[in-house]
């Protein structure tokens, strides 16, 4: 009987032959992702009342929910944690500036194949874009693998989502998912493991695969993976020294659902307030006068999301009393961004450019919006208050989307503008 | 203290309750005590909830109640407003554990159609049912594995007691 790569996976770190979806299993991660919230965690942590944390080689800590500090609070809360990381002796740390901490994994080699990943955020599905199992899991849960370096999980039912069909101009990797969750609604794969395939996902760049994945999150789902390739190997290549399994799934694997999509004559895709699966074609929304306009985040703040949105913003100015935000996902990718000359071309264009970091997605600080105001966003979440003011609107795009967006001051589908 | 019924008056929600609504993100990264966490709990959903909830009050919602950000302080709040237990069509997966690793009793049931809020349901995990003013409305059993987490109080003591701290 065919497995699931969810199947495949879990029963591989659960050391069983096989795994039957419902099944609890009880599994040991390869990398434990925890953030700003790790000083929370290790209060948790200790409360259980262990003095070490059990696998301090699979704790991979990454400051970068609100980074650099915005008050005494956020500032206290980064040095409790700086205090654990060395108390505890653990190695995988990266401090303030290094980036959003599901770009700053695959960059630093934690991503790899065949893993499975475990964190204490709920878009930690991003990772399945290196074909790793990688599910989001609560405090409790991350302080508890710290005291014993296990934790359980159920086997979860699997779709497979093939897209088919040639890619239009102006339609990205992000417009897809949009419109598969704007197909399967906010909770239509939830608690499922989702498998990205087709020859649209083979042709697609990493970073675009980790768009697809990502978004998983916010189907529901418990994971997305897409499998490995040689654009995988390829991108991994001096990342890592550790070693690593491939996981694929049987040919003959069940699934719960197989569902085919045809891009081919597929429109850039916009999420309305006040939900992810609010979704409408680009021209029904166009002409929505926008005050703030974002690209970053974990989902779309990669260096061919800043080329695509430098290439319609190059040599012109974005419109008067529009804000345009800029936030590369890592220091790696601001470096690349710079060195291509693209940032300056933002920054000429009128950007703002902000450190590497979560920044304005979830309202803490940077770009918290005003009673009224709209945004046209590249973030994976336009819930009410999400971006700082539960009286303001946020839609969610491509980059593409955003920056032509910018540019007129009103939602403005990107086709007229490559 | 585990308990097999539990009885409480009602706060009715719709679907797709996410936890920013719950538990608003700018409060997340700042180290709140749970009564002050309390105090926020559904501040975007429902002003009136914090100041009214009553001990053992349950939340009964529709489909994928605590959708969104991994944030177990949408658990905690409530928790520590008082609410006994979370009757919902569905629940967003990682809500769904947090409830469990924190100890507070959590049901999927469509029991949101039989009851309105400000009336009194009863939860009965020993025969799987919810009891409300419109009808019974029966619930799958959890896991075995679940249940040893609840009955502990939630995973801390459940793993303390597997460690053999206690």
């Amino acid at each position: 009987m065919g497995q699931t790569f969810a199947q495949k996976i879990l029963a591989r770190k659960a050391g069983l032959e096989e795994v039957e979806p419902g099944q609890i299993v009880t599994v040991q991660p390869d990398k434990l992702l925890t953030h700003d919230n790790t000083a929370a965690i290790a209060k948790i942590f200790r409360e259980i009342g262990v003095e070490r944390v059990a696998r301090p080689e699979i704790n991979v800590i990454v400051l970068d929910h609100v980074v650099p500090a915005a008050t005494e609070g956020h500032a206290t809360n980064h040095q409790q944690i700086r205090r654990f990381v060395e108390e505890q002796g653990i190695t995988h740390f990266y401090d303030v500036g290094e980036g959003i901490c599901h770009q700053v994994l695959p960059e630093k080699g934690h991503a790899l194949p065949g893993y499975l990943i475990v964190g204490s955020d709920s878009h930690t599905p991003t990772h399945g874009a290196f074909g790793a199992f990688a599910a989001g899991i609560g405090r409790t849960e991350a302080a508890s693998v710290m005291a014993t370096g296990e934790i359980w999980l159920m086997v979860p039912h699997s779709f497979r989502v093939v897209v088919k069909g040639g890619l239009p101009k102006g339609v990205y990797s992000k417009d897809i998912v949009l419109y598969i969750i704007g197909d399967l609604g906010a909770d239509g794969a939830d608690y499922r493991s989702v498998e990205f395939a087709g020859p649209v996902v083979e042709e697609m760049s990493i970073a675009s695969r980790m768009v697809l994945c990502n978004m998983a999150a916010e189907m529901g789902a418990k994971a997305g993976v897409v499998e490995p390739d040689e654009k995988t190997r390829s991108w991994l290549t001096g990342r890592t020294s550790a070693d690593f399994q491939e996981v694929f799934a049987d040919p003959d694997a069940t699934y719960e659902r197989v569902i085919e999509y045809d891009v081919t004559e597929l429109d850039p895709q916009v999420a309305r307030p006040h939900t992810v699966d609010n979704m409408v074609p680009i021209t029904e929304v166009a002409g929505i006068r926008i005050d703030q306009a974002f690209i970053g985040t974990c989902t779309n703040g990669r260096l061919e999301d800043f080329r695509v949105a430098a290439r319609i913003l190059r040599g012109r100015r974005i419109a008067p009393n529009t804000r345009l935000l800029i936030l590369p996902a890592s220091r790696e990718v601001l470096l690349a961004a710079l060195a291509d000359g693209i940032i300056a071309d933002l920054v000429t264009a009128g950007a703002v450019v902000l450190n590497p970091g979560c920044g304005p997605c979830l309202g803490a600080h940077q770009g918290v919006m005003a009673p009224g105001e709209v945004t046209l966003s590249t973030a994976n979440r336009n819930f009410k208050g999400r971006m700082g003011c539960k009286e303001a609107e946020i839609y969610l795009a491509s980059p593409a989307a955003v920056a032509a967006s910018a540019l007129t001051g009103e939602i403005a589908d990107p086709r007229e503008f490559l | 203290m585990w308990k097999t019924v539990h009885t409480g008056r009602v706060w009715k929600y719709g679907d797709d309750i996410n936890t920013d609504v719950i538990y608003p993100g700018k409060y997340t990264y700042t180290d709140l005590p749970p009564e002050e966490m309390a105090e926020h709990a559904l501040e975007d959903l429902d002003p009136e909830f914090a100041s009214n909830v009553r001990p053992g009050d349950i939340i009964v919602a529709g489909r994928n109640f605590g959708c969104g950000s991994s944030r177990e302080q949408a658990v905690t709040c409530l928790k520590h407003a008082g609410v006994g237990a979370l009757v919902a069509k569905s629940f967003a997966r990682i809500y769904f554990r947090n409830a469990i690793n924190q100890g507070l009793p959590i049901i999927q049931s469509d029991a949101v159609e039989g009851v309105e809020s400000g009336e009194e349901i009863t939860v009965d995990f020993s025969v799987g049912k919810v009891s409300t003013p419109r009808g019974d409305y029966s619930f799958p059993p959890l896991s075995e594995f679940v249940m040893g987490i609840l009955e502990d109080g939630g995973l801390i003591p459940h793993v303390r007691r597997k460690l053999g701290i206690d």
